[in-house]
């Protein structure tokens, strides 16, 4: 009965997952591609969570904080992109 | 019903719950007008759910298997830190770049302070 649970939990992820797949391919500006690659990861995310779940494993608990460190640095560097043009300035001397 | 089989149930309901919510903010992804509108649905649910699921997570393996996951801790922490702060970021840099808002918006106060700002 729980399996079935999880199982419906993963089902609502991969959902989600491909909701926001559509937002990245149609998205008229690049922030929008950004926001909803950030939604992919807290997706992943979620989604390795119930998997431990499912296996009945703490295996892949440092997968979890990988993902989030990850994705992260990739939504602050892609913001730095598109507001400065570069993503690590250079000091003038 | 022992109290391991109760806390189970509690684990499946919150991660059904976290679920939902990752759901309901990705069709909140789909549907809303421009980028600011979905970035409020995106940023608030996904983080609430995903909390939520790794609260459930952490609390099946605390008492279930009964090993207390100092990572799992870290990482709700982590995301409910750092998640905040990458919207903030990337809705700051959609509107420096010139991102329009919704064309039905009536109030912006960014763009009369620069104004203010520059006469």
């Amino acid at each position: 009965m729980l399996y079935i649970l999880y199982s419906v939990a993963a089902l609502f992820i991969t959902l989600s997952i491909i909701l926001s797949l559509y937002r990245i391919a149609k998205g008229p500006s690049m922030p929008d591609r950004v926001v909803a690659l950030d939604l992919v990861g807290i997706n992943l995310i979620s989604l390795i969570a119930i998997v431990s779940l499912l296996l009945n494993t703490t295996a892949f608990v440092e997968v979890i904080l990988l993902l989030a460190i990850l994705s992260f640095l990739g939504t602050v560097a892609f913001s730095k992109f598109i507001e400065k043009g570069v993503v690590i300035e250079r000091n003038r001397d | 019903m022992n109290a391991i089989e109760i806390s189970k149930w509690i684990v499946g309901i919150l991660v059904l719950f976290g679920a939902l919510l990752n759901l309901i903010s990705a069709i909140g992804i789909i549907r809303l007008p421009d980028v600011y509108s979905r970035l409020h649905a995106s940023t608030k649910a996904a983080t609430l759910g995903v909390m939520c699921i790794l609260i459930g997570t952490f609390l099946f393996f605390s008492i279930v298997d009964g090993d207390i996951n100092a990572r799992i801790l870290l990482a709700i922490v982590f995301i409910f830190i750092t998640s905040p702060v990458g919207g903030h970021l990337i809705s700051r840099a959609g509107y420096h770049a010139g991102v329009s808002l919704w064309e039905s918006s009536i109030k912006d106060d960014l763009h009369t302070k620069k104004r203010k700002k520059q006469s």
